[in-house]
């Protein structure tokens, strides 16, 4: 009798095959081609000129040159050899902390305005077009003015995280809170509950998921935003090690950085996609 | 661990292979090199009182030659208390900061900047500096200008523009020394390899590395002496060292005159090659210096005067053909310059593949003087004005002595034993036409294509 595979089983094949087809055809493309070392050029001029070898830095690597690099990053990830070469783990643990930093400055601000301006037509109205206009505009146009008001490279570029992790938190606690079911609230001035006990026993829970949603596209957007903040500031941080990499033009390194930044991203968005499960509720 | 070092002193390190400051394999090299130091500071100190004793050297000459060096000596201790002055000259006042921030780019132009970082010069001085990568001049600047930093490499153009406010806020930058001189190139793509003459370039795409930089002054000079307006006839375009070789590789622009080791670094690529040297245009012209924060050395006199020993002595060191292996390889690694050693190496000794097929060997391709020459940056402020960065009228004279310590460095340089020329202004010699610093105003005039 032939086996019936489940649903996740056949995706989980359907993944690894494309993953042997992406290696493949990387590795096809990538194949180093021999440099002919022509006849009558002076050998001293080929041995400048990098010795015919097919290796330069810069060229794209194999899937090989890749693992290895992985390998030998992955293996040493704290290493620190003065401030503008540190292992991988430091860069990314500086450019998390920047990134949580800015992210809960914002959520301090956000949510607790968001609930203002859920509760509040008047306040929702009157905030409105300054939300509009804030809104839609590219975190990194803030960066210079944040470095010429702040004059702190590092504090400008949590200021940058800040600035563009507020806005979807603050919509969605605002939408969130101008949603609870009104019988909720109706039931709740019946029993003459306070204020407070109102606000955290019966919104918060209410517009928990919607607030949630917020933080996770905050969050989205604070990782993307905070690699290119650090490849305009430098110092410290994943998009300097970015900047650094391009700057010796070592794709290698460059690509390495790349998926390091999926993965984070990847994993800080499955944190809150839990965070959200656990909040969710049924009606 | 030699037996003279305090084994209480913090500075001093016990259990390290080499010596105490880490310049040496041996502590026995160190003690030697360190009593070369001290011979040189006495040589400095006695030749001082000998040329204040007799001011006419051939009286000198005769005196010593009539009693003999050993009797001199003892003669003119018994007047001057030659020991204390000595001792005056080794005493080193405290330093009111150690902990210093300075910033670079990693291109070699920063040279004495980086190296006295991993060889000691800035330890053997007691400063405990922290070297900066930054991602950009416009980083530099504003690094510079909120007082993250001390003190920074700088294009040469950019103290002067930063005390005139162009571009930026109006804020005074002191030149402490130059680093390096020469060291650029014009580099041009493969395709290019017919059009030698920069009469054919019309409608071709450069790119530089900042508008207040040496590059983007010589670039367009260069241009313009050819019948080109670098404003009509080009586009310039402004970029980072890196992006200029992906730039060149990807077709997007025909060239660039940037700093090294990208010039090499794109030849050594092989899809391109380099041109014209910088020194071909102008040799010994400056190109990055070391900015310090205005106001700095009235503020910290003695950390002032060990940063300027420091970085005075790296230059120096740098300047010598028989110490740039050993800098390559302190400066070649991932925290500096993170660049290939092979590519260093042709950018330093000057023997290089020029992407056309021979090897060229030009000993001072690069080369390092620190001596801030205020007629250079008189000729700055003059190509300044003449593409329009600087509007309105400039005092020459008063802004190149202002932001150029040229009488302080030569002081200093003196006291440390180094030569340093008796002038601050000297005629330069560009792409064969003389320029002469006591005239900036005619100098501008005499050129055809300007936008005044």
């Amino acid at each position: 009798m032939k086996t019936r595979l489940s649903l996740s089983q056949k995706s989980a094949l359907l993944s690894l095959a494309l993953f042997g087809v992406i290696l493949l055809v990387w590795q096809l493309t990538t194949l180093p081609e021999a440099k002919v070392v022509a006849d009558g050029i002076d050998p001293e001029y080929a041995a400048l000129m990098g010795g015919g070898a097919s290796t330069a830095a810069s060229s794209f690597p194999t899937p090989a040159a890749m693992g290895q690099t992985v390998w030998e990053k992955l293996s040493d990830p704290f290493y620190d050899n003065g401030p503008n070469d540190k292992g991988i783990g430091i860069q990314l643990a500086y450019s998390l902390a920047r990134v949580l930093g800015g992210f809960f400055l914002a959520a301090a601000v956000a949510i607790p305005l968001g609930f203002a301006i859920g509760n509040s037509r008047v306040v929702y109205a009157a905030l409105n077009p300054y939300v509009q206009v804030l809104k839609p505009i590219s975190p990194l146009a803030w960066m210079p003015l944040a470095l010429y008001t702040i004059k702190d490279a590092s504090a400008s570029s949590i200021f940058v995280i800040f600035i563009c992790s507020l806005w979807p938190m603050l919509i969605n606690t605002a939408l969130g809170v101008a949603n609870v079911r009104r019988d909720w609230l109706d039931v709740s001035r019946t029993l003459e509950v306070k204020p407070l006990r109102l606000a955290f026993r019966v919104i918060l829970p209410a517009a928990a998921p919607t607030i949630l949603t917020g933080m996770r596209i905050s969050m989205g957007i604070a990782w993307l935003v905070i690699v290119a903040a650090e490849m305009l500031v430098g110092g410290t941080g994943i998009g300097y090690f970015v900047w650094n990499e391009w700057n010796n033009l070592s794709l290698t390194n460059v690509l390495f950085a790349i998926l390091m930044i999926g993965v984070v991203g990847m994993a800080l968005d499955s944190i809150f996609g839990l965070l959200g499960k656990r909040v969710a509720y049924q009606e | 661990m030699s037996g003279f070092d305090n084994p209480f002193d913090p500075d001093t390190q016990l259990h390290r292979a080499g010596c105490s400051c880490g310049r040496h394999h041996s502590q026995a090299d160190h003690d030697a090199d360190m009593k070369n130091e001290d011979a040189r500071v006495s040589r400095v100190v006695e030749s001082a009182v000998m040329r204040g004793l007799f001011p006419d050297d051939r009286m000198r000459r005769n005196f010593l030659r009539a009693v003999g060096a050993g009797t001199a000596m003892a003669a003119i201790s018994t007047l001057f208390p030659m020991g204390a002055a000595k001792a005056l000259a080794q005493e080193r006042g405290k330093l009111e900061k150690t902990d210093l921030k300075i910033g670079f780019i990693p291109i070699t132009c920063a040279t004495p900047i980086i190296m006295a970082g991993p060889m000691g010069f800035y330890a053997r001085e007691g400063l405990n500096v922290s070297l900066q990568k930054t991602a950009g001049w416009a980083v530099i600047r504003d690094k510079v200008q909120n007082k993250e930093y001390d003190a920074s490499h700088m294009l040469s153009p950019m103290p002067l523009a930063m005390s005139l406010g162009l571009g930026s806020a109006k804020q005074a930058i002191d030149v402490a020394t130059i680093q390096n001189i020469n060291g650029q190139a014009i580099t041009l793509h493969l395709k290019h390899k017919d059009k030698m003459n920069p009469k054919d370039w019309k409608g071709m795409k450069f790119g530089l590395p900042f508008d207040y930089s040496i590059h983007n002054l010589l670039l367009r000079y260069y241009l313009a002496e050819a019948g080109l307006d670098p404003d009509k006839d080009v586009e310039l375009r402004m970029m980072p060292p890196p992006d200029m070789v992906a730039n060149l590789r990807a077709g997007n622009i025909d060239g660039f005159l940037g700093p090294e080791p990208f010039n090499q670094r794109a030849v050594f690529e092989g899809f391109a090659f380099i041109h014209t040297l910088s020194r071909d245009l102008w040799d010994g012209h400056p190109c990055c210096a070391f900015g310090v924060q205005e106001g700095f050395y009235k503020q910290y006199p003695n950390t002032y005067a060990a940063l300027f020993r420091a970085i005075a002595s790296a230059t120096d060191y740098a300047h010598k053909p028989e110490n740039r292996k050993e800098i390559i390889e302190a400066i070649a690694p991932a925290n500096y310059l993170n660049q290939p050693i092979p590519v260093l190496e042709q950018v330093m000794t000057g023997r290089f593949a020029d992407g056309l097929g021979k090897v060229r060997n030009v000993p001072d391709r690069v080369d390092f003087d620190p001596f801030p020459w205020q007629s250079m940056a008189v000729w700055i402020l003059t190509q300044l004005k003449r593409w329009n960065y600087i509007k309105g009228d400039v005092n020459y004279q008063a802004v190149a002595e202002e932001v150029f310590r040229a009488t302080d460095a030569r002081a200093r340089m003196a006291e440390i034993g180094l030569t340093a020329p008796k002038a601050s202004y000297m005629k330069h010699t560009i792409m064969g036409k003389v320029f002469d610093p006591a005239k900036p105003a005619e100098y501008l005039n005499s050129f055809a294509i300007k936008r005044t």
